[in-house]
């Protein structure tokens, strides 16, 4: 076994860490985190937790490369252009660290094929560029009782909440109706990914580990262009039709 | 009344579709929170607010 206690040298500068440890490593090394798209939060994710050693990474995208994604999605360079982002991404984190065990999906997650790819991981990420998949990746983490960690970016701004099911709201809690997006195009500066997606990652190895205080009941507002977060405060909603029947607390 | 953490200066009893209006916010585009509880969109026309009420306005923020 590659993802084996023994060769934690690599890993020396967070083990050290008093709150991760050789038992924290292990833990990481054990842990199933499947992130959902491999764009400009995706890479930052994906980067963050395969350099920490989580051992089994899955990558859904079912994208190719483009000219425009790489002023921000930094796993992708000019020279994949045209090719599959899971492949791409792959690629450069088995360099990073060979360690990780990297399963890809070169499809689109949808109604029917979510719970089952779901079903395989301890955590999940949202690094996606639409409603529609968040309602989809909500739902089903919330039916296989799954933490979600949901980010998404606007120009110099992003939002960052952790999705614990029966504990936190729901991402149908907050965005009970559909809210209409701008309609073409996004401008989004790429290092406004670069700081959710690290904060993202962060968030999946708080949970791995069980520490810390994770972003449940709480949405992080990051405002790029005045150099601030602020948070608010969320509560669950009891008529919430994914979430509402759930126990609460414990 | 406290408008996305900050103390606004909006009459009580404004409705809170009357205050996106003021704030120039589509309906659309964003939920609201008054009280740590979202309000659904339905009743954006019915719910007064009031001066110590707390609100939060969150805009979808999609891109990934």
């Amino acid at each position: 076994m590659a993802n084996n206690i023994s060769s934690l040298e690599r890993y020396r500068r967070q083990v050290i860490i008093p709150e991760v440890g050789k038992a924290g490593q292990q833990k990481l090394l054990d842990a199933k985190v499947l992130v959902v798209g491999a764009g400009g939060l995706g890479s930052p994710v994906l980067y963050y937790l395969a350099a920490a050693g989580i051992g089994t990474l899955g990558i859904v995208d079912s994208d190719s490369v483009d000219i425009t994604n790489l002023q921000r999605q930094i796993l992708h360079r000019t020279d994949d252009l045209g090719r599959e982002k899971v492949v791409s991404a792959k690629e450069k984190l088995n360099s990073l660290n060979p360690d990780v065990k990297i399963i890809t999906y070169n499809l689109r997650l949808d109604r029917y094929n979510a719970k089952e790819i779901i079903g395989e991981y301890d955590i999940i990420v949202t690094a996606v560029d639409n409603f529609q998949t968040r309602y989809i990746l909500n739902d089903a983490c919330i039916e296989l009782n799954k933490p979600l960690v949901e980010g998404g970016i606007r120009g110099f701004d992003g939002t960052l909440i952790t999705i614990i099911p029966g504990k936190g709201p729901c991402y149908r809690c907050i965005f009970p109706h559909n809210v209409d997006l701008e309609k073409g195009e996004l401008g989004v500066m790429g290092a406004a990914p670069g700081i959710i997606g690290s904060l993202q990652a962060l968030e999946v190895i708080k949970l791995v580990l069980g520490i810390g205080k994770p972003l449940s009941g709480r949405m992080l507002f990051f405002d790029g262009l005045e150099g601030n977060f602020s948070e608010i405060e969320i509560s669950r909603n009891e008529e919430c039709p994914v979430c509402g029947k759930k126990d609460k607390g414990e | 009344m406290i408008v996305n953490g900050k103390e606004r200066d909006f009459d009580s009893g404004i409705t809170v579709n009357e205050l996106l209006e003021k704030l120039n916010l589509s309906k659309d585009t964003v939920v609201v929170e008054v009280n740590l509880e979202i309000v659904p969109k339905d009743q954006y026309a019915a719910k007064i607010l009031n001066e110590d009420d707390k609100v939060e306005i969150v805009s979808f923020v999609g891109g990934g």
